[in-house]
C-alpha cells in the first residue's frame, strides 16, 4: 500500500515541478519567476524525501536540508536584488 | 500495528503530494501576482510538512531508525516560508504597485516601502 | 559579579539552549561528546554574534506559547483546505481579493514578527508590508466578502493571545 502511495506522491511532485518550470519559462514578471523558483525548491525537497523512503535510505535528509537552506538564501537574495539593486551593501 | 502505521503513512503521503501539486497548480491558475503568492506559501508548506512527517513515521515504524532530521527540515521550512512570502510581496510592490493603489494607514506615517521616518526617535527601540 | 560573568558567557541563555538542541537533532545521536560540542557551539555563536542582538526578547508566559503554537498548527491545516477549495472550485472572476489594514497594539518587534508570520501561514491571508512607524500591518486577503471581519478575527484570535504571551 505504501508503495502505491509513494508512486502517487512522486507523480504529484513531478507534475508540480513541471508546472513550476512552465511558470518560470512563461512568467508575466520577474517576481513570478522568483515565486516559481521558490516553489520548485520546496517541491524538490519533498521529492527527495519521498525518494529516500522509496529507496529506504537516510542519505537524502542532508541533501534536502542543504537544498532548503540554499533555496531560502537564493530567494531572499533575488528579492533583495530587486528591492535594492545589490545584495550585500 | 504494522497495518495501522502503513495506513497512516500512506494517507499522509497522498495528502502531502496532492497539496504540493495543488500549490503548483495555483501558481499557474490564479491571475494576479499577489493572489499567486497565496498558493505556494500555503499548499506547499502543508505538502512538504506532510511528506516529511510521513517519512519520520515510516522510518520509526519500519526501519527502527528514529530520526529527527525531518522535524528539523519541517521547522526550517515553516520558519522561512513567511519570510520568503513577505520578501516576494515586497519585491512585487516595489516594482508594480503604486502607493495610491493601497489603502492608507490611519497613522502618521505611510507604508514602510514608500515612506521613511528619518533620523528622529524610532518607534521600536533596538538599543 | 557572578551575575556579570554569567551574562558575559551566556548573553542569550535561550539561544544557547536552542543551538544545543539543534545540534543534537542534527547529529541525531545523544552522547557526552556531542553534548559538549553542542555547548561549545552554543556559547561561541551567541558570543561572536552578540552585536547583532543587543536586547533580549521577553516572554512573560511561556506556557501560553505552547497552546498558541498548537492553535496555529490547527489553523494551518484549516487554511490549506480553504485555499485548496478556492484554487480548485472558484473562478478567478469570482474571487474577491482585498487589501486589509490591521492596526497593531503590539509594540515588541518579536511579537510583531510572529504575528506577521502567523498571518501569512493562516487562512487566505499574506502579510505584505508594515507601516513605517510599525503601527499598522498591510495584509492581502485572497477571498473574502467582509474585510472588516477578517481584520477583527486577526486582532481577536492572534494579536490578543500574542499580547498575553509577550506583555
Amino acid at each position: 500500500m505504501i508503495q502505491y502511495a509513494l508512486y502517487y506522491a512522486v507523480a504529484c511532485l513531478s507534475v508540480g515541478m513541471l508546472l513550476n518550470l512552465w511558470r518560470i519559462r512563461f512568467a508575466p514578471g520577474v517576481v513570478d519567476r522568483i515565486l516559481a523558483l521558490d516553489t520548485l525548491v520546496v517541491n524538490a525537497i519533498a521529492l527527495l524525501n519521498v525518494y529516500g523512503i522509496l529507496l529506504d535510505t537516510a542519505v537524502y535528509f542532508e541533501v534536502s536540508l542543504l537544498i532548503a537552506m540554499f533555496g531560502f538564501v537564493s530567494t531572499v537574495a533575488y528579492c533583495r536584488f530587486i528591492l535594492r539593486g545589490n545584495i550585500i551593501e | 500495528m504494522e497495518l495501522f502505521a502503513e495506513i497512516i503513512v500512506s494517507f499522509i503521503l497522498v495528502v502531502g503530494g496532492s497539496f504540493c501539486l495543488l500549490g503548483s497548480f495555483g501558481l499557474i491558475k490564479l491571475d494576479d501576482t499577489m493572489r499567486r503568492l497565496h498558493a505556494p506559501t500555503k499548499a506547499s508548506t502543508l505538502g512538504v510538512g506532510g511528506v516529511l512527517i510521513a517519512s519520520m513515521i515510516y522510518f520509526a515504524a519500519f526501519a527502527d531508525r528514529i530520526s529527527f532530521h525531518e522535524l528539523l527540515i519541517t521547522a526550517f521550512i515553516f520558519i522561512t516560508a513567511p519570510i520568503t512570502a513577505n520578501f516576494v510581496a515586497k519585491a512585487h510592490m516595489h516594482r508594480d504597485v503604486k502607493e495610491r493603489d493601497l489603502p492608507p494607514t490611519t497613522g502618521k506615517y505611510g507604508w514602510a516601502g514608500y515612506d521613511e521616518i528619518g533620523d528622529g526617535p524610532q518607534p521600536i527601540d533596538t538599543k | 559579579m557572578i551575575k556579570r560573568i554569567l551574562l558575559r558567557v551566556f548573553p542569550h541563555p535561550q539561544l544557547t539552549a536552542f543551538l544545543l538542541l539543534i545540534w543534537l537533532l542534527l547529529v541525531n545521536n545523544v552522547t557526552v561528546g556531542n553534548v559538549i560540542l553542542g555547548l561549545i557551539i552554543g556559547v561561541a555563536i551567541p558570543g561572536i554574534t552578540q552585536p547583532f542582538w543587543p536586547n533580549q526578547p521577553r516572554i512573560a508566559r511561556p506556557f501560553k506559547a505552547v497552546s498558541y503554537i498548537l492553535l496555529v498548527i490547527w489553523d494551518i491545516c484549516v487554511a490549506n483546505v480553504t485555499v485548496a477549495r478556492i484554487i480548485l472550485f472558484k473562478s478567478n472572476a469570482n474571487t474577491h481579493s482585498h487589501w486589509i489594514v490591521v492596526p497593531l497594539d503590539l509594540r515588541s518587534p518579536e511579537a510583531i514578527t510572529i504575528l506577521a508570520g502567523t498571518i501569512t501561514m493562516t487562512p487566505g491571508t499574506v502579510t505584505a508590508m508594515l507601516a513605517a512607524d510599525a503601527s499598522h500591518l498591510l495584509v492581502h486577503c485572497l477571498d473574502t466578502d467582509d474585510p472588516d471581519a477578517v481584520r477583527d478575527e486577526i486582532k481577536h484570535r492572534y494579536e490578543r493571545r500574542l499580547k498575553e504571551i509577550f506583555e
